[in-house]
C-alpha cells in the first residue's frame, strides 16, 4: 500500500485535514498517531530530511507556507515519489482555489477532501495528469 | 435573521468555523462545540431534509477538530440516499470519515453503494471511491461482482477507479483474486495513463499475492512493460504528464516496481529489462527530486533482479552520487538503499567502502533519521582491515548518541569487535572503552561479553585488563563511577584476579595502543593505567565506592563476592580484618540479598585459609565462552550462525597474510582448500615441511589453534600444535575453522599433543587445544554434522524469519531454530516456544540470545524424542518486540518435516 494516511497540520499544530486509507485502525490509534506524528514533524528543523520512521511506517512530509502536508507510508515505499504525490496534491489545490491559502482549506474542507478523493483511492494514486483531475472537478461542480 | 440564528445555536457552516476560530481559549471552543452538537442532535431528530446537508457539513467539521460525531452516521446514510449529487457527495464523505470497517452501520452502506454503482458516471465514481477507501471483507465480497463489471466500463474515469477498488477487494478477500486476473491484465494495454497506472498497481499487488499471476505476467507481459517504460523515457515533452521535464514519473515508478517483482530470480525476464533499465538509469535528469525518485526506484530494481554486472556498477554509482548529494532526503534514501543492498550481500563490498568517509560523516548529522540509517550502514562497512578506524568512529558516536540506542550500539560494537579483532588485547581495550562511555546504558549482554572475554584470556591479558579497569575507576573518579556496567566488570575482575592486580611492579603488556596513538605516544598513558596498586589501595577504593552514591544494589552484591574472594587472593594479614569489617556492615542491611551474602561470607571467613582458598578458586571458563572465543576474529558472528559474505572472508585471508609478518594475527576462514594450504604455510612459516593429510577438497575441517605467549619463553605447560603438523579431520561437513591468536616473540617450548593424523573418524572434529594456559579447555571446536541438516522456513513476518533445520539421531530429531532479523529495527524479548503432540517429547535448550539486532540472528536448539515414529508436527509460538514498540505474538503450525526424519 502506498499512503496510509494524509494529514494537514498548521504550524501551530492545528489539524486541518485527516484522511485515512487504513480502515482497520481504531479511533484511539488514529488520534494517537495524529498527535505523535504532528508533534514530531513540527519539532524538526527545516534543513532536516523530510522522512521519519514512526513505528512500522514512514512519515513523509513537506511544508508549504504555514501548512505541513504529512503522509504516512509503508516502509518499502519510494519516499521521493511520496513527496511528488504530496506536491501534486498541493498543485491541484492551488489550481482549484487559485492561489490556495490555509483559510481556503479551512472554510472549504469538503473540497479539499474531494480533491484527495480524485487523486488517491485506498492510498494509491489514480491519476497522473493534473489537467484531467482539474477537468473532472470542474465538471463535477457543474453537475451539483 | 442572520443575527438571530447564532443565538439559537444554529450557525451556518461558515459562521460556525468563524465562531470556532474566534474562540480565545480551548474552553470557549469546547463550549461553542457542545452547544452546536446539542443543536445538531435535536435538529437530526426533526428529519428536516432541507437543512440536513448543512448540518452534516458542520458535524464533519466538528469531527475533524477531534470531537465526537458518531451520532451523525445515520444522517450520512440518509444523505447518500438523496437523489442530489451534492448530497450524495457529502454523505459519502461523511461515511468515509465517520465509519471504519468495524462498525455495523457499514453493512447498511452496501446497498446504497450497489445502487449508485449503476448510476451516472460521477455517482459511480463516488461509490467506487468510498468502497476503495473503507471496504470491509464482507462488503468486498458483496460488491465484487459490480467492481468486476465496472472494470470493463468504456469510461476511463470509472475504469481507473474500479481498478483500485479491485485492489482493495482482493486485499480483503484473496479468494476473489482469480475473478479479476484477466481484466487486470488487459489494463496493461491501455493508453490512458490513469488506467495504466492503476492497472500496474493492481497487478503488482496480485503478483505479490499469487505465484500463478506472477509466472503468467513474467512470460507474457514483460515486453509490454518494457515498451511502456521505453516510450515514457524517450517521449518528448508531453504537457499533460510532464513533471519538471520528466514524462509521468508516477507510471514510470510503478512499472519499475512491477519489473522488480517479475525479474527477481528470473534470468530471462531480467535480460529483457536490461536495456530499458540502463536507459532509465542514464537518461533520467537527476537535478530535481522527481528524477531522483525514478533513479532510486531503478536502482532498487537493478539490485533486486538478475541484472548485468555493468548495470549494477551503474546503480552503485548512482547511490554514490546520492550519498554526496546536499539534499538530505536523497542522502537518506541512499543510506537506506545501501543498507538494504548490503544485507543481500550481492553488492560489491569495495564500492561501499569507497563511500566510507561520507557514511561516517552522516553519523554526525544533526538529523536523527540520517544518523539512524548511517548507523545501521556503518556496521555493514566493518571488515578486518578497517575495524580499528570504524570502531573509533562508532565509539565516538556511542558517546553522543541518544540514550535509547546506546545499548544496541554498544552490543553491536562488542559483537563486531569480537568478530574482526586484530588481536585479543584490542578487543579488551574496545569493550573497556564501550563500558567507559556507555556503561550506564548497557545491559547484561555487554557485561557478560567482557567477562567471557577476560576469563578466556591468557594470564598477561587478564592482568592487563584488571589493572586497566581498576585504574580507570580510580583515576576517572565520578565519571567512571556513574557507569554501572563498568563498575560491575571492574568489581568482578578485581575479585577474580586480585592477586595479579597487586603483584609485580609493571604490566607485561604495554598500554592501550589506541590511547597511545591518540595522546601522541605519551609514555605515561601506559604507566597510568598499568600501575600495580597495593592491597590497601584496592580495599580503599572498594570502601570508597561502597560509601558513595553510585553503587547500585547489583554492584554492591558483586562487591560482597569480590571482597570474600580477595581474602584468598591477598596475602597481607591486615586486609582480612578490613574485609571482615566491610562485609559485616551489611549484616543488618534491609536488602535481603546483601544481608544474606554478608552473613554467609562471614562464615566463610571463619574457615582456615586453605579450605577458604579451595572454595574461592577462580571461576572455570564457561563452555559457551570458550566456544565463542574459538570463533572470534574470524569475521563470523560468534554467538550466531549467520552466513558471512564470501567477499569478507577473502578480505580476511588477504589480511592474514599481511599481518602475520607483524606481531598479531586474526583468524580467517578460508573459502577454498587452496587457500587453506597457503594459510597453513603462512602460519608455520617457510621451511616447515607440511605434512598434508589427504583431505577431500571440499570437506575438511581445519581447526588450527596457536596461542603463543608473548615475551620470554613460554611456560612449559603451554601446549601448541607442533610445527609442521596439520590437523585435518576429513569429515562430511564443510566448515573451515581456523584460529590463530599469535602473540609473536620467543620460540615457545613445544609439547605436542600428537593427535593422530588423518585417522580421525569423520564427523568428529578435533580439538588441538586441550587445556591451553590452564584456563579451562576450549570446548568442542566445530563439530560438523554427520549429515547435512535440512532446513525449512517456519515463520516469516515483519522481517523476522525462523528457519528450522532438523537432523535425525536414532529415534530422536535434533532441531535448530535459527532466528534471523531481516528488518530495520532491533528485536527484543524474542522467544520461540514449541509444543508437540503427546506422543512426542521435547527438550528445549536455552536460546542463544533474546535480543536480535538488525541483520543478526539467534538460535535455539531442541531435541524431539519420537519413540513411536509418528509424523512430527509442531506448534510454534513466536513472541518478539519490534524496536521496543510493537509486541508481536504469533502461533504457527509446522508439519513440513521430511518423512525420512522418522520413518
Amino acid at each position: 500500500m502506498t499512503v496510509k494516511f494524509m494529514l494537514l497540520v498548521s504550524r501551530q499544530g492545528k489539524i486541518r485535514l485527516t484522511k485515512w486509507f487504513t480502515s482497520d485502525w481504531t479511533v484511539k490509534e488514529k488520534a494517537k498517531t495524529v498527535k505523535d506524528v504532528s508533534q514530531t514533524v513540527l519539532s524538526r528543523k527545516t534543513k532536516m530530511c523530510n522522512v521519519l520512521e514512526y513505528k512500522d511506517f514512514k512519515v513523509v512530509y513537506r511544508r508549504y507556507a504555514s501548512l505541513f502536508f504529512i503522509a504516512g507510508t509503508d516502509l518499502d515505499d519510494n519516499e521521493l515519489l511520496t513527496l511528488e504525490i504530496i506536491h501534486r496534491y498541493v498543485e491541484v489545490l492551488d489550481k482549484w482555489f487559485l492561489n490556495v491559502c490555509e483559510l481556503d482549506i479551512i472554510f472549504n474542507y469538503q473540497q479539499a477532501y474531494m480533491i484527495i478523493d480524485e487523486l488517491l483511492i485506498g492510498g494509491e494514486l489514480q491519476e497522473s495528469s493534473k489537467r484531467s483531475v482539474i477537468n473532472t472537478l470542474k465538471r463535477m461542480e457543474e453537475v451539483s | 435573521m442572520d443575527k438571530l440564528l447564532p443565538r439559537l445555536g444554529a450557525y451556518r457552516l461558515k459562521d460556525l468555523i468563524k465562531a470556532i476560530r474566534g474562540c480565545k481559549t480551548a474552553a470557549d471552543e469546547r463550549a461553542v462545540i457542545a452547544k452546536e452538537s446539542a443543536y445538531l442532535r435535536t435538529s437530526f431528530k426533526e428529519e428536516n431534509v432541507d437543512i440536513r446537508h448543512q448540518n452534516v457539513a458542520k458535524l464533519l467539521y466538528i469531527h475533524m477538530l477531534g470531537y465526537s460525531a458518531h451520532f451523525g452516521q445515520i444522517e450520512c446514510l440518509k444523505l447518500v440516499a438523496s437523489p442530489r449529487f451534492a448530497d450524495k457527495r457529502l454523505g459519502y464523505l461523511g461515511i468515509m470519515l465517520l465509519l471504519d470497517e468495524n462498525q455495523e452501520v457499514l453493512t447498511l452502506v452496501t446497498n446504497s453503494l450497489k445502487n449508485d454503482m449503476n448510476s451516472q458516471p460521477f455517482i459511480v465514481g463516488l461509490a467506487l471511491c468510498t468502497l476503495g477507501n473503507i471496504s470491509s471483507a464482507e462488503m468486498a465480497r458483496d460488491l465484487s461482482g459490480e467492481v468486476e463489471r465496472l472494470l470493463a466500463s468504456s469510461n476511463t474515469y470509472i475504469r481507473k477507479k474500479a481498478a483500485l477498488c479491485a485492489l482493495r477487494v482482493v486485499r480483503k478477500v484473496p479468494d476473489l483474486l482469480e475473478n479479476f486476473v484477466s481484466r487486470a491484465k488487459s489494463l496493461l494495454n491501455e493508453r490512458n495513463h490513469g488506467v495504466l497506472l492503476t492497472g500496474v498497481t493492481l497487478l503488482t499487488e496480485m503478483c505479490k499475492m499469487s505465484n500463478e499471476v506472477l509466472v503468467d505476467l513474467r512470460t507474457h507481459s514483460v515486453a509490454t512493460l518494457v515498451r511502456h517504460l521505453k516510450n515514457l523515457v524517450t517521449a518528448g515533452f508531453s504537457p499533460e504528464h510532464d513533471v519538471n521535464g520528466i514524462t509521468d514519473p508516477f507510471v514510470q515508478v510503478k512499472i519499475l516496481r512491477l519489473m522488480r517483482i517479475l525479474g527477481k530470480g528470473d534470468a530471462e525476464a531480467s535480460e529483457a529489462m536490461n536495456d530499458v533499465l540502463a536507459q532509465v538509469a542514464t537518461n533520467t535528469e537527476a537535478s530535481k527530486n522527481v528524477g531522483n525518485a525514478i533513479l532510486y526506484e531503478a536502482v532498487l530494481t537493478i539490485m533486486d533482479i538478475e541484472s548485468e554486472s555493468s548495470l549494477r556498477v551503474l546503480a552503485i554509482n548512482i547511490l554514490g552520487r546520492f550519498l554526496s548529494n546536499r539534499d538530505n532526503n536523497i542522502r537518506y534514501v541512499a543510506l537506506t538503499t545501501l543498507t538494504k543492498t548490503s544485507q543481500n550481500t550481492t553488492t560489491d563490498a569495495s564500492a561501499l567502502q569507497r563511500h566510507r568517509a561520507t557514511i561516517l560523516e552522516c553519523l554526525r548529522d544533526s538529523d536523527i533519521s540520517i544518523r539512524r540509517r548511517a548507523l545501521d550502514l556503518s556496521f555493514f562497512l566493518i571488515n578486518a582491515q578497517n575495524i580499528r578506524i570504524l570502531t573509533r568512529e562508532l565509539l565516538s558516536f556511542l558517546e553522543v548518541c541518544e540514550g535509547d540506542v546506546k545499548n544496541s550500539v554498544a552490543i553491536r560494537i562488542c559483537d563486531f569487535a569480537g568478530r574482526y579483532r586484530p588481536n585479543k588485547r584490542w578487543e579488551v581495550d574496545t569493550v573497556c572503552r564501550v563500558l567507559r562511555v556507555a556503561g550506564a546504558f548497557v545491559d547484561q549482554t555487554v557485561v557478560n561479553h567482557f567477562i567471557k572475554l577476560v576469563t578466556t584470556s591468557p594470564p598477561e591479558l587478564q592482568q592487563y585488563a584488571v589493572r586497566k579497569l581498576y585504574n580507570t575507576v580510580k583515576n576517572e573518579g565520578e565519571k567512571a563511577l556513574t557507569q554501572e556496567g563498568l563498575l560491575q566488570v571492574t568489581v568482578w575482575c578485581v575479585g577474580e584476579f586480585g592477586d595479579v592486580l597487586v603483584s609485580g611492579t609493571s604490566g607485561l603488556l604495554g598500554g592501550d595502543e589506541e590511547e597511545i596513538a591518540q595522546t601522541g605516544g605519551l609514555a605515561d598513558t601506559h604507566n597510568q593505567y598499568q600501575t600495580a596498586p597495593t592491597e590497601q589501595d584496592v580495599l580503599d577504593m572498594i570502601a570508597d565506592m561502597l560509601k558513595g552514591p553510585y553503587a547500585t544494589e547489583l554492584v554492591k552484591e558483586y562487591t560482597m563476592t569480590t571482597l570474600v574472594k580477595l581474602t584468598s587472593r591477598f596475602t597481607q594479614d591486615s586486609t582480612l580484618s578490613q574485609i571482615r569489617g566491610l562485609l559485616t556492615k551489611y549484616k543488618v542491611n534491609v536488602q535481603l540479598e546483601l544481608q544474606q551474602r554478608s552473613v554467609e561470607f562471614e562464615q566463610l571467613l571463619s574457615l582456615d585459609r586453605e579450605s577458604r582458598t579451595a572454595l574461592l578458586e577462580r571461576m572455570p571458563v564457561l563452555e559457551s565462552a570458550a566456544k565463542e572465543e574459538a570463533k572470534k576474529g574470524m569475521g563470523v558472528p560468534t554467538t550466531e550462525t549467520a552466513p558471512v559474505a564470501a567477499g569478507q572472508q577473502q578480505n580476511l585471508v588477504a589480511d592474514l597474510g599481511g599481518d602475520l609478518l607483524g606481531l598479531s594475527v586474526g583468524g580467517g576462514a578460508a573459502p577454498a582448500k587452496a587457500q587453506n594450504d597457503d594459510l597453513y604455510n603462512l602460519v608455520f612459516g617457510g621451511g616447515a615441511p607440511a605434512a598434508k593429510a589427504a583431505a577431500p577438497a571440499s570437506n575438511n575441517i581445519l581447526d588450527l589453534l596457536g596461542d603463543i605467549g608473548l615475551g620470554g619463553p613460554a611456560p612449559a605447560t603451554k601446549a601448541m600444535p607442533p610445527s609442521g603438523q596439520s590437523f585435518y579431520a576429513p569429515s562430511a561437513g564443510n566448515q573451515n575453522d581456523l584460529l590463530g591468536d599469535l602473540f609473536g616473540g620467543g620460540a615457545p617450548a613445544m609439547s605436542p599433543q600428537a593427535p593422530p593424523l588423518s585417522t580421525q573418524p569423520s564427523a568428529a572434529a578435533i580439538d588441538p587445544l586441550g587445556d591451553l594456559f590452564g584456563s579451562g579447555g576450549f570446548g568442542g571446536g566445530s563439530a560438523a554434522p554427520a549429515a547435512a541438516a535440512k532446513s525449512y522456513v517456519a515463520y516469516e513476518k515483519n522481517g523476522f524469519r525462523v528457519t528450522l533445520s532438523a537432523k535425525r539421531d536414532g529415534n530422536a530429531i535434533d532441531v535448530t531454530a535459527d532466528m534471523k532479523n531481516n528488518g530495520m529495527s532491533p528485536l527484543s524479548d524474542v522467544a520461540v516456544q514449541v509444543a508437540v503432540p503427546r506422543s512426542l517429547q521435547i527438550t528445549m535448550h536455552p536460546q542463544s540470545s533474546n535480543m536480535i539486532a538488525p541483520g543478526a540472528s539467534a538460535s535455539q536448539r531442541m531435541r524431539i524424542e519420537n519413540p513411536t515414529k509418528v509424523a512430527v508436527r509442531l506448534r510454534l509460538k513466536v513472541v518478539y518486540n519490534i524496536g521496543g514498540q510493537q509486541q508481536i505474538e504469533d502461533i504457527v503450525e509446522f508439519s513440513q518435516f521430511d518423512q525420512s526424519l522418522w520413518s
